[in-house]
């Protein structure tokens, strides 16, 4: 009876113990995570615990210092390159360690293994987009690179340094959310984050819907709506530039686009839509020196995608944004050049029809031979569950992403992706940065860009010795006209690309005429350059302005800048809403509609964050434009609707065309009719907005910007914060997207700069700097970065120091 | 032996455990500390319950007002609480519930080996 009652007590401790210690749904294993010895209470920060620490680092040659500033930027004092990148990566990894990790795993299709199988599409998917497989032939090119390979090694051992201190007290918080462990980082990783960032920045094209569109619309029809070119234009390189090469000779094969019709397409990367950079050299600043600013826009999570350090060792000195996994400062300057980049929009990814032989799909069409496909099963474990297993086949093209198990419905959609950041050549991105770090002049840093293949850049380039240039940089293929804007024929060589455009011919533009050089996502280049290019996006708005701007400007300053970066001047609205307004029939109008209508009628098209009126015109132009485009909708078909630009030249120009006209209704539409009819329906949707929500209808709460944490946490993101701008805007910050890192640099003798960013220093939801820098983004402020000479420099900045010696 | 020494022993030898030892050292030692000291049954229970559970209790309330409750808020909104004071609660009625059930269970092992029990009540 005793036993009996004893082993009772005994089996419920031990099952109530075993289940806190287990994760049951989507809770953490509760004992553990709320112990508040080693469970999640110990990763709250205190202010104060920011100390100076002694450490050994295994691996490490000489002493090295790392000095923390006030923002928690640290500036690592190493005294060769090992030392220095090993001590990034251990730094790196003590702030952002869980970031790291998880981007990596997500560029692997790794997801599932930590969130279950919900995850495993969005695995599949990245499993047949290739981009473990662009890993791993860029892991194999940087390999032959000894140097190269050296500092990724001791990368990956100053972040395995740090994970080999942790015990389940320290891990990062998510960890012990999601209950798992880190596992060892690698180059190999490295290669994976940028692949990652491949796909964020060049995965996005439009060649299956621009079919689908053309088998539905004609030719014709179809060019009208989507012209390559449009008049008003201001490409990255201005027209006039004197092209002394002659491109390579393509042979050009008939136009033929194969009968495919896919309903619908994989998931793409947001067209994020808001990078910007320029340059103004001596001739236009007040110090007759050059100033260089940068703000990338990204998507806004949390922690954030940049994390800024300065880096120093005997012969360099640099300071910027890095990205957390990879090596040196990626966006920034040193003591002689300052450089940063923006997307450059261009499409380097191409879609072709495969012809298999039979069933078994070993052997696809091409010309009169059968090619052997490759096959590659992968394994895609899944959180307590069986893995699921895809098998992926490979063509000489690339991976083969629609077949009758993905997307594809009638088994005649097989379509293989031929992307530049596959590889095999591409993937010396990494060694770019770095001799960008060192670079000294504008010749370092040709040298240095030159080999930068994907995703194209804009890099802008500013020297204190006085140069400014702008190269659109990356590897292209050379292009016969239309080549590849529609899915291409893959049973024939004909279409298939014959060659890359040798980077001495990349468009770029030193110290021009004009003073001033800039880029923000617009067309690359005027028709004088002689190669096609396209994308099936480009900016129409933004870059206009800046232009406008940066023209008018004489002895800028540093303020000019800034005012410049956070411009919430809306031009698509002061090209377009006259036209609206005055199509309005003011008379018929009701009390609301007139207030509205009076709001617009007086708004000075800035896009700030307390006023009405952005919001009312944001969502009356969204109406008209989708009431326009009514032939998109319902086709059965992947479908893009026409540029807003050129929906804004239609109804200008052709407001009475066949287009303008709503094919459901009896009666024929104007341009008029729609302005009308979508006004009424803004004005209702904007109150019927502002009392489902409770609130103002303010541009701010409207738009209702947040910063997303990476796992999708709630109470780890930020949300609705007030801030102006928007799509097509300067600061062109929307609902998930924006500034993700702004950046001013005044080149001199002594260099002067100045940086903010969403977010803060620490990854952890726990601390103080997790989003410290938060409020000054919003508001448009900035900090002056602490650019140190050395090691002893402005002690009253820093607020703790960490030194590193070898361990003996 | 006073219940109140039997808290403060099994808090104090829990929070030296728990130092280097996962969480459920602290279940240990409760049912350790019932084992070898003689108690009655429930106040077995009471001692483990009240010994972790402070400790517990005690120990995120210090951590809470150290940190401004940075963290306490977001995990406490997580756990769709509306108030990190919940979350604190909580934290020492889990620790509570563990060290009672441990602290119980060792009673019971050590009534396996005495005879007469009712002295102790």
């Amino acid at each position: 009876m005793k036993l009996v009652r004893f082993l009772i007590a005994l089996f419920i401790t031990i099952s109530v113990t075993v289940a806190l210690n287990l994760k049951i749904g989507i809770a953490p294993p509760l004992g553990k995570f709320l112990d508040p010895f080693q469970g999640f209470w110990q990763n709250a920060e205190k202010p104060e615990s920011f100390q100076n620490e002694d450490l050994t680092l295994k691996g490490l040659k000489s002493p090295a210092t790392v000095r923390y500033d006030s923002l928690l930027v640290p500036h690592i004092f190493a005294e060769n390159h090992e030392d220095l990148y090993m001590l990034q990566g251990f730094v790196t990894a003590q702030h952002r360690l869980w970031q790291m990790e998880f981007q990596t795993h997500a560029a692997a299709g790794r997801i599932a293994e930590i969130a279950g199988s919900d995850a495993i599409p969005i695995d599949r998917l990245q499993r047949r987009r290739g981009l473990a497989f662009a890993a791993v032939n860029a892991s194999k090119e940087m390999e032959k690179d000894k140097e190269l390979w050296s500092w990724l090694t001791a990368y990956a051992s100053g972040v395995n340094a740090y994970i080999q201190t942790l015990s389940y007290k320290n891990l990062p918080i998510e960890y012990k959310l999601l209950d798992y462990k880190p596992e060892p980082w690698s180059p190999h990783k490295t290669a994976l984050f940028l692949s990652y960032m491949a796909e964020d920045l060049s995965g996005y094209d439009v060649d299956i819907e621009n079919t689908n569109a053309l088998k539905l619309f004609g030719k014709e029809q179809y060019d009208f709506l989507f012209p390559e070119a449009v008049e008003d234009r201001q490409p990255v390189i201005p027209p006039g530039t004197d092209w002394d090469f002659e491109p390579i000779p393509l042979k050009v094969p008939e136009l033929r686009v194969p009968d495919v019709k896919v309903a619908q397409v994989v998931e793409k990367p947001d067209q994020i839509y808001g990078s910007n950079n320029w340059a103004l050299d001596g001739s236009k600043t007040a110090t007759g020196r050059p100033i260089l600013a940068n703000d990338p826009h990204l998507g806004l999570n949390l922690p954030s995608i940049w994390y800024v350090m300065q880096l120093q060792m005997p012969g360099m000195n640099t300071y910027g944004a890095t990205f957390p996994g990879t090596l040196g400062v990626i966006l920034g300057f040193n003591d002689s050049i300052a450089w940063g980049s923006t997307n450059a929009t261009r499409d380097v990814r191409d879609w072709y029809t495969i012809q298999f032989r039979d069933g078994a799909k070993k052997e696809y069409k091409f010309d009169d031979k059968w090619l052997r496909t490759q096959i590659r099963i992968e394994e895609i474990k899944v959180r307590g569950e069986d893995s699921f297993f895809d098998t992926v086949l490979y063509t000489h093209y690339g991976p083969v992403v629609y077949d009758e198990s993905f997307k594809g419905k009638t088994g005649r959609e097989n379509l293989a992706l031929e992307w530049v950041a596959h590889g095999p050549s591409t993937s010396l991105e990494q060694l770019t940065f770095l001799k960008l770090n060192t670079a000294k002049n504008y010749d370092e840093y040709v040298e240095a860009i030159k080999i930068y293949n994907s995703p194209p850049q804009n890099f802008v380039f500013a020297s204190a010795q006085g140069d400014i240039a702008l190269w659109v940089q990356g590897k292209f293929p050379a292009k016969w006209k239309e080549q590849g804007k529609f899915v291409m024929d893959g049973s024939s060589s004909a279409y298939e690309w014959q060659g890359f455009i040798p980077q001495e011919h990349n468009a770029h533009v030193k110290n021009p005429e004009r003073g001033f050089v800039s880029s923000a996502n617009q067309f690359p280049v005027a028709d004088d350059y002689p190669y096609y290019t396209y994308d099936g996006k480009y900016e129409y708005f933004r870059n206009r302005r800046i232009n406008a701007q940066l023209q008018a400007m004489k002895s800028a300053t540093v303020a000019d800048m800034m005012e410049l970066q956070t411009d919430n001047y809306n031009l698509k609205a002061a090209e377009l809403l006259p036209m609206m307004l005055d199509s309005v029939q003011y008379t018929s109008l009701n009390k609301q509609q007139v207030k509205a209508y009076d709001l617009l009628k007086t708004w000075n098209y800035v896009n700030g964050p307390d006023t009405k009126a952005p919001s009312i015109f944001e969502i009356w132009w969204k109406e008209l434009y989708y009431s326009v485009w009514d032939e998109f909708r319902n086709q059965g078909m992947a479908l893009v609707y026409p540029e807003e630009y050129n929906t804004i030249q239609l109804l200008k120009n052709y407001p009475a065309h066949d287009f303008v006209d709503q094919k459901s209704t009896p009666e024929k539409e104007t341009a008029t009719t729609l302005i009308n009819r979508s006004f009424v329906v803004a004005v209702d949707s904007v109150m019927s907005w502002s009392e489902r929500n409770e609130q103002e209808y303010t541009w701010g709460n409207f738009k209702a910007t947040s910063l997303q944490h990476l796992a999708r946490i709630k109470p780890f993101s930020v949300g609705n914060i007030q801030i102006g701008g928007g799509k097509s805007i300067v600061n062109a910050t929307s609902s998930r997207a924006g500034a993700s890192w702004r950046m001013i640099v005044a080149l001199g003798d002594d260099v002067e700069a100045y940086g903010v960013y969403p977010g803060g220093q620490s990854g952890n939801p726990g601390s103080p700097y997790y989003g410290n820098l938060i409020d000054k983004w919003a508001k448009g402020q900035y900090y002056r970065l602490l650019f140190m000479k050395d090691k002893e420099a402005t002690p009253e900045k820093i607020i703790f120091t960490n030194t590193f010696s070898p361990e003996k | 032996m006073k219940i109140s020494i039997k808290v403060v022993l099994i808090a104090g030898l829990s929070f030296v455990a728990q130092q280097v030892l996962p969480w459920y050292s602290a279940v240990i030692v409760a049912f350790l500390v019932s084992a070898i000291l003689p108690n009655g049954k429930l106040n077995a229970f009471l001692v483990g319950f009240l010994g972790v559970g402070l400790l517990w209790l005690v120990y995120a309330l210090i951590i809470d007002i150290q940190t401004n409750s940075i963290l306490t808020d977001r995990v406490a909104e997580l756990f769709t609480l509306s108030d990190g004071n919940i979350l604190v609660a909580i934290t020492g009625l889990v620790g509570a519930v563990v060290g009672g059930l441990g602290s119980l269970t060792g009673v019971y092992f050590r009534l396996l080996f005495t005879k007469d029990v009712s002295a102790y009540y």
